[in-house]
């Protein structure tokens, strides 16, 4: 390998590592305000990625009526609620979020007809499609299992995973799909060619996490996130509902991965599947942080992206094997760190 | 035996199957037979245990694999390749078991995740395992000449394994070790408390659960007598969970309702499925997502516990068989130095809980700790029973040193011990409660266990259990569920617990909060019958009443340190003792 | 006689199979102090968790003249009552005022200026919080944990003050200090139900005291009555025996 190879992989160790660092910082975000290990947060960057996609060539995503169908459950489920406890001033909410936007969106989508739109419209209404699916699932799979063990928590997440999965095939059919690059533009820096497309990956990636950053240290509602995260009883003493809690960050959460699809859409093919293996990259990134952490997170997530590009260079098929096994040495220093075992409260 | 008759239905029923039902179906109750020892495996690890793994098709993959390749690349016998796969499984359960299970509980399932896939990956990329088109040829089973060449003959086998996997199973949990097992969702402390050495106790379970996936894939590689990397998948290992917890995951036969329930199922909607949507593709794992978050959600039981409701199987044991005693400890002399504290500290971070703190307990004697909530009286307790060690200081016990220990090994040492906020298996009986504080007190393993090759020991464990639980004045409550028992009798069974251990020092962490005057006076009695028996006594209590009328020696504590020591009438003038307690406004 | 701010009926709460808390009746005026005191084991945070909606209860809880009949945290909070838990909950890895500025997380409608404002009258009770105000919370003394928990609990301009033992593991002086505040506290209108095992502090500042034993309220009346009633004096007051 030549110092060109080398720099060629560095490159794409670097992009890839990006993208899981945002998905790794939203699994932190996630597990460490909801306990949610968020598995599905995969299936959200293929569905972001094909839902554009799908704009692109001329046809409706099935995610439209994926939105309009949780919608229309979360609508049902909560306005049940609502009677039975007799909270009606709740139904303009529901109302509002649940039918109102759902509807506008697809409408939009309908009316627009996307294909022949700007690119940054045609982002823009994927991300609109895809991003409210976040808190709706968070409604339909884990509000009702809100005080429910991390274990059980899991079990579902991957039950979503599957469901999620199962639809995206459904939608989207088992071939992939590129989307057109945010730019076409070429640099050279010294013997290095870089692409428009990786300056896009690591601007918007480094704008994100400043955007998050600011969120959580500046803002109320990113510090009410912060302190479910620190005590939940404490939050909800102050009358920070574990539900908007819950909501807020898988609408984050949802928001970066579909986010993250748009970005490597471009790069690489993305199948239905696609998100899954993605996202676990993410997971290994975030366990190396302990699922607590942000910047070992994203630190970790650059380890990751460099592993598996230089992995792929010098043994491709075993790729995965050598990302996935990457955990081990993790774990092990991971449990000779942790001090105690641990006691559920 | 009329309660036994669903079972032998049942057992008849499988027993005449092959003869009588078409290929189809005993093609499918073939493979029911195979996923259902794997489920088997995860009740135990997930129901049972509250641990997870996404990973067993892995397992069942090394077990496949191990045939596989050993058979057709070096032709040694079937046989001798089960052993080799069992031994692969072992050791990479134990590493990963070793590497995770020191962690919070979700880093094993999450471990099994990329595991699950590395290993996928592995299977498809190794040249010598045929990559993924697999490995062919696998050779037939025989037995004593007998060859298992179709699936009507390899069903019995499959059948054997299995109900020999579940009465093993039902053996192990029903066993002193499966009290250990069964104590490990109550949380790592009290049964660490109890002598249950519990990180042993999950890798155990990881190993039996890993096994019996190994076993099951065994048995699938000489079935299909192919082997290809796809059933070993990261998909199939969730779809094994699924079984386990749709059926119910906390009973033993919940697998096999699990394993039936999905294959059945999934056979079903692959048929349906694509014709409804008019594309092929897998989309039955859309339906059984929604269903196993519906399960979570409204049944997290399973299916097993509503069958069950409708078959009234045997019920659970309601007698004690008398037995011999289990050897008792020889009882320190009275006055004897049980424990020591000499100059303990203990500091979390900055926050310093106990300072120089020094006390001793005598046999035959009840010392009493007192102080304000906060004091710092709990964080002496778990200083002293090696629950949460020292920063400094000095802890002797019957003269060792045992500050460096951990709980479990100061318990073995003779140190019983309750907890301020009663911890016990609210769903297991009161006897058994009971009888898993005993659990030092055998030596029995997992093996015989399973084969109940110890149901002497069991005989006697229970039959201590039944005498403590009398000795405290509950015997009129051996059955009934532990958690059903008022607060106030929960901490007395916490007593107990600690009774079965055979202990000569007792600590007690404010036994008497919540009981009525009348209990309050039983238990008086009950520790000043420990008390004239050589038992020495550490009490935390709160009602001054209690303490003053039965301790020998007081203790007064404030904000982590001693602050006065004598008998109760002089502690109970000390100024400085009525300044803390009663520390008024102006 | 002012009308009650806060009237439970038939309280009721069980762990599981068993009932820890049994039939409470219980009555807080506005502007008034009312104390709970008891045994460990007795139910009193039980009873506190209850009423905040922490845990399912059977029963009637009537806050403000409203029947509460879908017992939500937040919506309570939102109503005016708080409660300030025996462990303080606080965000120890927040800066004080952080900590402070979420008490107020039901009132950001109300907008900056309010909040400002009552950030002030929180920082004149406590000059203490206002010197640390960016000091990380898990870094200050025990005192002022307690003050930042009962000042972040103010921040809420709460309608009912809960507070759950906040003498808890505090020396005399500081205890003494918090009991002053307390007191003042009933200055400016705000009720307070006030759990404590420190029995007698608790009822030198309360107009009225109930007592819990085993789940149950076994004496209840007027403050005064109370620290004197022989029964009290025993069992809570503790070192049975000694008269004073």
């Amino acid at each position: 390998m030549d110092s060109q190879i080398a720099l060629l992989l560095a490159q794409d160790g670097v992009v890839n590592g990006a993208i899981y660092a945002l998905l790794a910082l939203a699994l932190v975000l996630v597990f460490a305000v909801t306990r949610v290990i968020f598995i599905p947060q995969g299936e959200f960057v293929a569905y972001g990625a094909l839902t554009l996609a799908a704009f692109q060539a001329g046809k409706t995503p099935g995610t439209v009526w994926l939105l309009l169908g949780a919608g229309v459950l979360v609508a049902l489920i909560d306005t049940v609620m609502a009677v039975r406890t007799g909270s009606l001033n709740r139904l303009k909410r529901i109302v509002l979020w649940d039918l109102v936007l759902p509807v506008a969106v697809a409408g939009l989508v309908l009316w627009l007809e996307p294909a022949g739109l700007p690119l940054m419209v045609q982002v823009a209404l994927s991300l609109a499609v895809v991003v409210p699916l976040g808190p709706m699932i968070y409604r339909l799979a884990y509000q009702p299992l809100a005080e429910a063990s991390v274990l059980v928590l899991l079990i579902v997440s991957v039950a979503v995973h599957l469901a999620l999965v199962g639809l995206g095939l459904l939608f989207f059919g088992a071939e992939g799909s590129r989307t057109t690059p945010f730019s076409e533009a070429q640099f050279a820096l010294g013997t290095l060619t870089v692409n428009g497309q990786t300056l896009w990956v690591l601007g918007a990636s480094a704008v994100l996490i400043v955007a998050l950053y600011a969120f959580f240290g500046r803002t109320l509602y990113g510090k009410a996130l912060r302190a479910t995260a620190i005590n939940r009883v404490g939050a909800r003493l102050m009358g920070i509902s574990t539900t908007m809690a819950g909501r807020l960050s898988f609408t984050l959460a949802a928001g970066i991965g579909a986010l993250s699809g748009i970005l490597i859409a471009p790069i690489t093919t993305v199948y239905y599947d696609t998100g899954f293996l993605v996202g676990l990259k993410g997971f290994v990134a975030a366990i190396i942080a302990g699922l607590v952490s942000y910047p070992l997170a994203a630190a970790g997530a650059i380890l990751v992206g460099l592993l598996e590009a230089f992995s792929s260079f010098w043994a491709s098929a075993f790729k995965e094997v050598i990302v996935f096994t990457l955990i081990i040495p993790v774990l092990v220093w991971r449990s000779l760190t942790a001090h105690h075992v641990e006691e559920e409260e | 035996m009329k309660q036994r008759i669903p079972l032998l239905l049942f057992l008849a029923l499988i027993g005449v199957g092959p003869a009588v039902l078409p290929e189809f179906h005993v093609t499918l109750l073939n493979y029911i037979g195979l996923y259902s020892i794997v489920a088997l495996g995860l009740v135990l690890l997930t129901g049972v245990g509250g641990l997870t793994s996404f990973g067993q098709a892995a397992f069942v993959g090394l077990g496949a694999y191990a045939t596989g390749y050993l058979t057709t690349a070096h032709a040694v016998s079937p046989w001798l390749t089960l052993l080799a796969g069992l031994a692969v499984t072992a050791a990479v359960a134990l590493v990963l078991g070793v590497l995770t299970l020191r962690l919070s509980g979700h880093y094993l399932p999450l471990g099994t995740i990329a595991w699950g896939i590395s290993l996928y990956f592995l299977f498809g990329n190794l040249e010598f395992l045929g990559g993924h088109t697999g490995l062919t040829g696998i050779p037939v089973l025989e037995l004593f000449g007998w060859k298992l060449d179709t699936g009507r003959e390899f069903y019995y086998l499959i059948w054997l394994v299995l109900l020999g996997a579940v009465l093993a199973t039902q053996n192990l949990l029903d066993s002193r070790e499966g009290r250990a097992i069964r104590a490990l969702k109550g949380g790592g402390l009290m049964a660490e408390a109890m002598g249950v050495d519990t990180a042993r106790v999950k890798i155990v379970i990881f190993l039996i659960a890993a096994l019996f996936a190994c076993v099951s894939g065994w048995l699938y590689a000489h079935l299909q007598r192919f082997v290809n990397p796809t059933p070993f998948g990261l998909a199939i290992g969730i779809e094994y969970l699924f079984m386990a917890v749709v059926g119910g995951a906390a009973h033993v036969w919940g697998a096999l309702v699990g394993a039936g329930v999905i294959t059945v199922l999934k056979q079903w909607l692959q048929d349906l499925l694509p014709k409804i949507f008019g594309q092929s593709g897998n989309f039955e794992v859309i339906f059984f997502g929604v269903l196993l978050v519906l399960v979570l959600q409204r049944a997290r039981e399973g299916i097993w516990p509503w069958l069950r409701r409708l078959v009234p199987l045997r019920s659970a044991q309601r007698h004690v068989a008398a037995a011999e005693p289990l050897p008792a400890r020889q009882m320190p002399a009275p006055g004897t130095v049980l424990l020591e504290v000499k100059g303990a500290r203990k500091a979390f971070g900055g926050l310093v809980a106990n300072n120089d703190m020094n006390l001793s307990v005598k046999a035959g004697e009840v010392m009493a700790l007192i102080g304000p909530n906060g004091a710092g009286k709990s964080t002496m307790f778990n200083c002293i029973s090696g629950v949460d060690p020292v920063t400094a200081g000095e802890i002797r016990f019957l003269g060792e040193r045992v500050d460096a220990l951990a709980s479990r090994q100061i318990a073995r040492r003779g140190m019983g011990r309750t907890f301020q906020h009663v911890r016990l298996l609210p769903t297991m009986s009161v006897l058994e409660n009971v009888a898993l504080g005993a659990h030092l007190r055998g030596a029995k393993g997992v093996l015989s266990s399973s084969l109940h090759l110890e149901r002497a020991e069991e005989a006697r464990h229970l039959a201590e259990a039944k005498r403590q639980l009398e000795r405290v004045g509950l015997g009129g409550h051996l059955f009934e569920e532990a958690g059903s028992l008022p607060l106030g009798q929960q901490r007395i069974l916490e007593i107990a617990r600690a009774l079965a251990a055979d202990p000569c020092l007792l600590l007690l962490d404010e036994p008497a909060a919540g009981l009525r005057y009348l209990e309050k006076q039983a238990l008086a009695e009950l520790l000043r019958r420990l008390r004239a028996q050589g038992m020495g006594i550490l009490l935390v209590e709160h009602d001054m009443d209690f303490v003053m009328g039965l301790a020998d020696r007081v203790v007064v504590m404030e904000f982590g340190e001693k602050i006065a020591e004598g008998l109760p009438e002089e502690v109970q003038k000390d100024p400085v003792v009525l300044e803390a307690y009663l520390g008024g406004v102006e | 006689m002012t009308a009650p701010i806060l009237e439970i009926r038939d309280l009721c709460v069980s762990y599981g199979k068993v009932e820890a808390l049994h039939h409470i009746n219980l009555k807080v005026e506005a502007g008034k102090i009312v104390t709970v005191i008891g045994p460990n084991g007795a139910g009193k945070t039980t009873l506190l968790s209850a009423i905040m909606g922490l845990l399912p209860s059977k029963g009637e809880i009537e806050f403000q003249g409203e029947v509460q009949r879908d017992i939500e945290v937040e919506h309570l909070v939102a109503m005016g009552m708080t409660l300030v838990p025996e462990k303080r909950a606080l965000f120890g890895e927040m800066s004080v005022e952080d900590n402070l500025l979420l008490g107020a997380f039901q009132r950001y409608r109300h907008g900056a200026r309010d909040q400002a404002q009552t950030m002030a009258q929180v920082f004149a009770t406590f000059p203490r919080l206002k010197e640390r105000r960016s000091q990380l919370a898990g870094t200050l003394s025990g005192g002022e944990r307690q003050m930042l928990a009962v000042g972040r609990a103010l921040m809420a301009k709460p309608k009912l003050l809960m507070l759950d033992e906040p003498s808890l593991g505090l020396a005399p002086l500081i205890v003494r200090e918090i009991f002053h505040i307390i007191a003042d506290l009933k200055q400016t209108g705000v009720a307070i139900l006030l759990v404590e095992q420190n029995a007698r502090a608790a009822l030198q500042i309360a107009d009225t005291g109930y007592v819990l034993e085993t789940g149950s309220v076994a004496l209840e009346g007027d403050s005064r009555q109370l620290a004197d009633d022989p029964r009290v004096v025993e069992t809570y007051l503790g070192l049975g025996g000694i008269r004073y």
